[in-house]
């Protein structure tokens, strides 16, 4: 992974609206210094020469009123100029993604294009390159905010209300975004990352996250994995979480049915990977102080444990 | 400063609103919460202990009698007979509690409890066994 990948900054913009925000932010700032400059150097002019006039009304009609109208006006038209498209209704190539903000993490909605079934994942965002998507946002519990500074935003999230917003990606790479609403105890752990990737490996990928669960790879249907699936269900994992294909009785957390797949756990709390997710079971609260997830490790065996880990792994 | 109105009620007005209230409070709430606290027997509620913590309830409630029971996602159950509401809004009686343990969400369709699968009967044991704890 290169270093400006996973990145969280305005500054590295990767698509239109996020390019539209800096090129305003960065006239405004450049703008902003000249004026600041040109003011400072007439005061230190006005306070070196003692004799002489100027011609005042000039100065006041052309400095305080057609200087000021003139700048701010050019600055109007440039910036209703390259506003994002904030638009009632997604073009027609658009991608749409219900994105749900929880106390702390995101549900994300994809709708299957052969089957048209909802696929339903979480804490993290896969997008297609060069394709505008098209964002229903909400909330179920707070307020919370859609930031993801490398492609634009921000927009709040009010529960029973769906904000929208489009964003685009211009090129292959990972960002982060955050929850960008004060939102309780873990908001600095609500994190959101996103993956653009080519259109063909994005449909790849909604393709095989639309499918249920399977155990896992051809050969790899191994004692392990089918104890790790029923230690699974015997300690009620499923009582929150949802593996389709295993267990559909609620989502109270993330729906775990392709979890293998996730570049992190806990909404960016943590890499993933078989370890990681065997200590974040066994340790949530250490992990992510607060979160709607107990500690499991005093009442899950470790020989158990370690099997949901490697079975949850294989879900990909 | 003038003289208060009189606010006083004839006596026998008094002794109405008194009886009212008496009959009203103990028929909508006492007269239903006292029996069940008397009548769960012992082993009932000591069946409703041993199930509380089969079903991994401490994993996220802390409950003093309780020693696996040393979890922070839930509300602490301690004192529990003594509390009014459910979950915030549910009037706390036996009925209403058992029903809520089996299945939360039916109650309150938003809450973050899951359900874990406890059957009637057990959740009727769970429930005795927490309205003892004063």
């Amino acid at each position: 992974m290169s270093k400006a990948e996973g990145s969280q900054s305005a500054l590295r913009a990767a698509g239109p609206v996020a390019e539209a925000l800096l090129g305003v932010s960065i006239l405004l700032v450049v703008g902003a210094a000249i004026i600041f400059v040109a003011m400072m150097v007439l005061l230190a002019l006005a306070l070196r020469r003692r004799t002489g006039r100027v011609n005042e009304g000039w100065w006041v009609i052309g400095g305080g009123v057609a200087f000021p109208v003139i700048v701010l006006s050019g600055l109007y038209v440039y910036s209703e100029w390259n506003k994002p498209p904030w638009r009632v209704a997604p073009p027609r190539d658009a991608l749409i993604v219900g994105v749900t903000a929880r106390m702390w993490w995101w549900e994300v909605r994809y709708r299957d294009p052969r089957s048209g079934a909802e696929v339903v994942t979480a804490n993290e965002l896969r997008i297609p390159v060069g394709r505008p998507v098209y964002f229903g946002l909400s909330s179920a519990d707070v307020i919370h905010s859609f930031w993801v500074p490398s492609l634009g935003g921000k927009m709040d999230m009010v529960p029973g209300r769906v904000q929208h917003l489009q964003l685009q990606a211009d090129r292959v790479g990972v960002w982060r975004g955050q929850c960008a609403e004060f939102c309780g105890e873990q908001h600095a752990r609500m994190a959101l990352h996103v993956v653009a990737e080519d259109p063909a490996v994005f449909d790849a990928w909604l393709a095989a996250q639309a499918r249920p669960a399977t155990i896992g790879p051809a050969g790899a249907d191994d004692a392990t994995l089918r104890r790790g699936r029923e230690a699974f269900l015997a300690h009620r994992c499923n009582a929150c979480h949802t593996v389709r294909g295993v267990s559909e009785e609620r989502s109270l957390g993330p729906d775990l049915t392709h979890v293998g797949s996730r570049l992190h756990l806990g909404a960016g709390t943590v890499p993933n990977g078989p370890a990681q997710l065997a200590a974040w079971v066994a340790h949530t609260q250490q992990l992510k102080p607060g979160a709607r997830m107990p500690s499991s490790g005093e009442r899950i065996d470790d020989a158990d444990l370690q099997a949901i880990a490697t079975w949850l792994s294989h879900l990909k | 400063m003038p003289d208060a109105p009189p606010h006083r009620l004839a006596p026998p007005a008094a002794w109405l609103a008194i009886g009212a209230f008496t009959v009203f409070t103990g028929g909508c709430e006492l007269r239903e919460r006292d029996p069940p606290h008397a009548a769960a027997d012992a082993a009932q509620v000591q069946r409703g202990q041993r199930l509380l913590a089969q079903y991994q309830c401490g994993s996220c409630h802390s409950i003093p009698e309780v020693a696996s029971a040393r979890g922070h996602v839930g509300p602490p159950l301690a004192a529990f007979g003594r509390r009014s509401y459910i979950a915030g809004h549910l009037p706390n009686r036996p009925d209403t509690l058992a029903r809520w343990i089996a299945e939360p969400a039916a109650l309150v369709p938003d809450t973050t409890m899951p359900s874990m699968g406890v059957s009637a009967g057990d959740a009727r044991d769970i429930a005795a066994y927490l309205m003892t704890l004063e």
